[in-house]
């Protein structure tokens, strides 16, 4: 994964040295192992700054919101079509961005790693497909894929849909995953069940809204859940009030969420909130043929009104 | 110090820890560590329930056993037929002396220095002094500390005694209380644990424990710096451009205090309530006029670390609004490490005035 | 000890509707219990926390003065969540206030010196308050200025009492507006600042200013009263700032050591130059 790393160093000094951009946004190396920080470079001299490993999760399109400069920006595959959601969302112009598109391995799921050992961790490493846990005189080997984020395992988009640089070739695609067994298992439940695991995954939500200021769909200058005229919620840890903001997020997400996983990765509290975007991914990809980001000329399915829709109601 | 007792030393076994905590509850609410999904919680003990003493620290803190992320405060009515319609009525506070146990040192210091602001000599708030009161803080001393604690760079200690009522040494199957104060002395006979210890080994083990701390930060030049000149500085749009806004450092923080008050009405029974509040949302400070003193990140970032690392020490003249629990830094989504924060902040030199 | 976060049981006793675009009435609160208008005892710069059961409480300074015995008055501006409900309420309906709250205006220091008061639009509440004291206390203080303006005419608040004050003539009174189209208007045309220049009187040792307004009143003010030599030490402000618990505690307020709602509202030009600029 070096080579990834030092093509983006590479081309990232260029676009800044040449003055095509006027900065640069990817990853710097965190302070602690599977962690890094999403950063900006403006002077070539500081692109050797910019990392790239499997923890780089969190969505870099979140920081291009209204941003007026013209940017560099690295994106993989989800990243790229929340790039492109952003474009169709007029959050961002096109011609100020030059994408260095990352073709992606998956990314680490930093809780599950720090669960499945019984120590402190100091170092992770990775080599080829392999992810090395060292803590103070252990270590525990992983296959990469066993520590993957739960989206990456059944990402079909792991090349970026969008680019104007590519730091690799593009990675195989596995199109036979079985992406939506986890919201089938929901969808079989019977009323009660699901009524019982939707409060268990919202049990422990401390209302700090990480997943919604990490997700690039989420950037209403005020989001409903802090309005005050009217109060639509309580700010309270009211569980009614918590779940109301975890839902109506979610479908305001509907037809736009590409399943990045940040919402879920930098949850403080380990809640899966992807139970609510993925079961509204997999309707909007069966009723509507549709996956968000894709490309930049079709609006989202509820975003867009088309004379031949065959409900009677929009008509 | 008032309060303070001679020290003392109790051997507690397994059955008389199980069987003294037991006891305990007919007098005390209990709060300890409990299994919460993938982590561990500060939560109320239901009968005959143990708290978790064998693992790492809780995910967020222990201020919630006094402070609560939501708190009623007043209850009132809006029935017109009612004679006391449309007035506050403040909700019982003298409840059931509770303790809080299994706090980790750097958790019981963080009470003391969330005490100032709260129990102050104008306006002591009476919803966090009197819980507090009301409390008795039985620490479990840190014999394995995480990469990321660094208390003792910060006043505190993995067997630091300040804060705590007992402290607790665990060592496989038993468990030494050192009684630090009447409170203490008091907890431990309600539980009926009486049994003198044979030997102190809490020095020693103190001294391991500190040695295992690596982590650190460096706050030293901070007291003599200008809080404008760093206020000013150019180093806060570095330092916030990953930052998401989001709450989790000043929830999961022991020494962040802030709060919103809210109003909420259920037909015509309404309830006046205090909720954690977080410098990091836009709408903190944002006023009914439109017009937001702290409109952008970098603002709201720097009131943060500001707030913690240069106003506090210098409003009360006291080491940072810090504990070194190393929460933030383990739990933050996008890396933001205190340590770094306070680094740059403490190597920082304000170019020389050119006029 | 008084729970601080408890308001005063108070009925509306009048509400006076101040500028014809609405959005500022005056309310005068009786309080239920008599003897908590003892304990509710102010001083001209202080402001209180108005509770609206069901929707919540807003600070706001404090109109009458502490001379006026029976009743304690706010202005209140239309903008928000509870000022919005406030405006509908009636005579005769319950709510709270709490407080008094804050500092005020240094009123030991200001004994015997000249007091030029300059303020702006809605701004004027406390100002009312400090006019009414001091002229209660007149033989206290030596010349009193008051520079007050609005955007127009019927944007002024207290009107009446302005005119009463003008007619008087125990204080200077410049009152003025942005601009006018009434043939009857006799006082000044043109911004405060300006006003303040023509018609503040120069600075010394015994002369204070006391500024409130909006910011950009307070903007533009400010080189004006720089100009004329005023010390920093000399200029008196009070802040506003969004606020919640008012003593000091919730942390909303706060600007370097200081929070606004227990160490303010009222600051010295000084003070503000050593805090952060925020």
């Amino acid at each position: 994964m070096l080579t990834y790393a030092e093509k983006i160093r590479e081309l990232s000094a260029q676009l800044l040295r040449e003055d095509k951009v006027d900065m640069v946004i990817g990853f710097r190396k965190g302070s602690l192992p599977m962690s890094n920080e999403p950063c900006m470079v403006k002077n070539p001299g500081d692109a050797d700054k910019l990392v790239w490993d499997s923890n780089c999760g969190v969505n870099l399109a979140s920081y291009l919101t209204d941003r007026k400069e013209r940017i560099g920006i690295i994106a993989k595959g989800c990243d790229s079509r929340n790039i492109n959601t952003h474009i169709i969302e007029n959050k961002i112009k096109r011609e100020q961005l030059t994408i260095i598109g990352v073709p992606c391995t998956g990314m680490i799921d930093k809780r599950k790693v720090s669960n499945s050992v019984d120590f402190d961790i100091i170092e992770v490493i990775e080599e080829a497909d392999k992810v090395i846990v060292k803590g103070a005189g252990s270590e525990q080997t992983f296959d990469k894929k066993e520590v993957l984020r739960k989206n990456c395992e059944v990402c079909i988009h792991p090349n970026p849909v969008v680019y104007d640089e590519m730091v690799a070739e593009k990675v195989d695609i596995n199109q036979d995953v079985d992406r939506y067994a986890d919201v089938r298992e929901v969808e079989e439940m019977d009323s009660d069940d699901r009524w019982q695991y939707f409060e268990d995954l919202l049990s422990n939500c401390i209302r700090c809204y990480a997943c919604r200021n990490a997700c690039p769909l989420c950037y209403c200058p005020t989001c409903f859940v802090d309005e005050s005229q009217p109060q639509w919620l309580g700010k309270s840890t009211n569980a009614t009030d918590t779940r109301g903001f975890h839902f109506l997020r979610a479908y305001h997400c509907a037809g736009r969420c590409t399943d990045c996983g940040s919402c879920e990765t930098v949850c403080p509290m380990g809640i899966n909130m992807r139970a609510f975007t993925k079961k509204l991914e997999k309707d909007c990809l069966e009723n509507f043929e549709w996956q968000a980001g894709l490309n930049t000329e079709q609006r989202p399915p509820l975003d867009s009104f088309n004379p031949s829709d065959p409900d009677a109601f929009v008509k | 110090m008032k309060g303070q007792t001679e020290m003392k030393i109790i051997k507690i076994k397994k059955e008389a820890w199980g069987q003294g905590l037991e006891k305990l509850q007919s007098e005390f609410r209990l709060f300890g560590p409990v299994a919460d999904k993938d982590g561990f919680e500060f939560k109320e003990l239901a009968q005959g329930q143990l708290p978790v003493m064998d693992l790492g620290n809780t995910r967020l803190s222990a201020k919630s056993t006094v402070y609560p992320q939501t708190q009623v405060m007043f209850n009132y009515t809006l029935d017109e037929s009612k004679e006391d319609h449309h007035i506050m009525k403040e909700v019982d506070l003298n409840g059931q002396p509770q303790a809080v146990i299994g706090l980790r040192p750097c958790d019981a210091a963080s009470f003391q220095l969330v005490k100032r602001n709260f129990d102050n000599p104008e306006y002591p708030d009476p919803f966090w002094v009197r819980p507090y009161e009301q409390s008795t803080f039985v620490g479990l001393a840190c014999d394995n500390p995480s990469p990321t604690c660094f208390c003792t760079s910060v006043g505190g200690g993995p067997y630091s005694e300040n804060g705590l009522d007992v402290l607790l040494s665990r060592e496989g199957e038993v468990i030494l209380a050192k009684v630090i104060t009447e409170k203490g002395e008091a907890l431990a006979k309600a539980a009926g644990w009486d049994t003198d210890a044979d030997e102190n080994v809490f020095d020693e083990r103190r001294d391991a424990a500190e040695k295992k701390i690596t982590a650190k930060i460096n706050s030293d030049q901070l007291k003599g710096k200008n809080a404008n000149d760093l206020f000013s500085a150019p180093i806060w749009e570095d330092i916030a451009f990953a930052c998401l806004n989001c709450g989790t450092c000043t929830y999961s923080c022991p020494t962040c205090w802030c709060f919103d008050i809210q109003d909420e009405v259920k037909g015509t029974e309404g309830k006046r309530m205090r909720n954690w509040d977080s410098c990091m949302y836009p709408l903190f400070t944002l006023e009914g006029s439109g017009h937001n003193p702290r409109p952008v990140k970098e603002m709201r970032v720097r009131q943060r670390f500001m707030h913690k690392l240069k106003y506090y020490p210098d409003k009360y003249d006291s080491d940072v609004q810090c504990v070194g629990c190393g929460r933030c830094i383990d739990l933050c989504p996008v890396n933001i490490d205190i340590r770094d924060v306070c680094e740059t902040m403490n190597n920082y030199k304000p170019l020389k005035s050119e006029s | 000890m008084q729970n601080p976060y408890l308001p005063y049981p108070v009925r509306i006793d009048e509400i006076i509707t101040e500028t014809e675009d609405k959005n500022l009435k005056t309310f005068k609160f009786v309080f239920l219990n008599p003897e908590d208008e003892e304990k509710f005892s102010y001083k001209a710069g202080q402001f209180a926390e108005l509770s609206v059961t069901g929707k919540g409480e807003i600070p706001i300074g404090i109109a009458s003065s502490p001379t006026e015995k029976g009743f304690v008055k706010f202005t209140v501006n239309k903008t928000g969540l509870v000022t919005k409900y406030l405006h509908n309420m009636q005579v005769g309906d319950i709510m709270g206030i709490r407080g008094p709250l804050g500092n005020w205006y240094p009123w030991k220091e200001l004994e015997g010196k000249n007091v030029v008061i300059i303020g702006g639009g809605f701004a004027f509440t406390t100002l009312r308050s400090s006019i009414v004291y001091m002229l209660e206390n007149r033989d206290k203080f030596g010349e009193i200025n008051v520079i007050y303006g609005a955007r127009s005419p019927g944007l002024l608040l207290y009107q009446e009492e302005l005119k009463a004050w003008e007619a008087a003539g125990d204080i200077k009174m410049h009152i003025t507006v942005d601009a006018t189209d009434d043939p009857d208007w006799k006082y000044n045309v043109g911004f405060v600042p300006t006003i303040t220049e023509e018609k503040a009187p120069p600075a010394d040792e015994n002369t204070y200013a006391i500024v409130c307004g909006p910011p950009i009143m307070i903007r533009f003010t400010q080189p004006v009263l720089d100009k004329l030599g005023y010390a920093h030490d000399h200029i008196i402000n009070s802040l506003e700032k969004r606020m919640k618990c008012g003593i000091g505690i919730c942390g909303r307020c706060n600007i370097g050591e200081k929070f606004v709602c227990k160490d303010g509202p009222v600051f010295t030009l000084e003070e503000l130059n050593n805090l952060p600029f925020e």
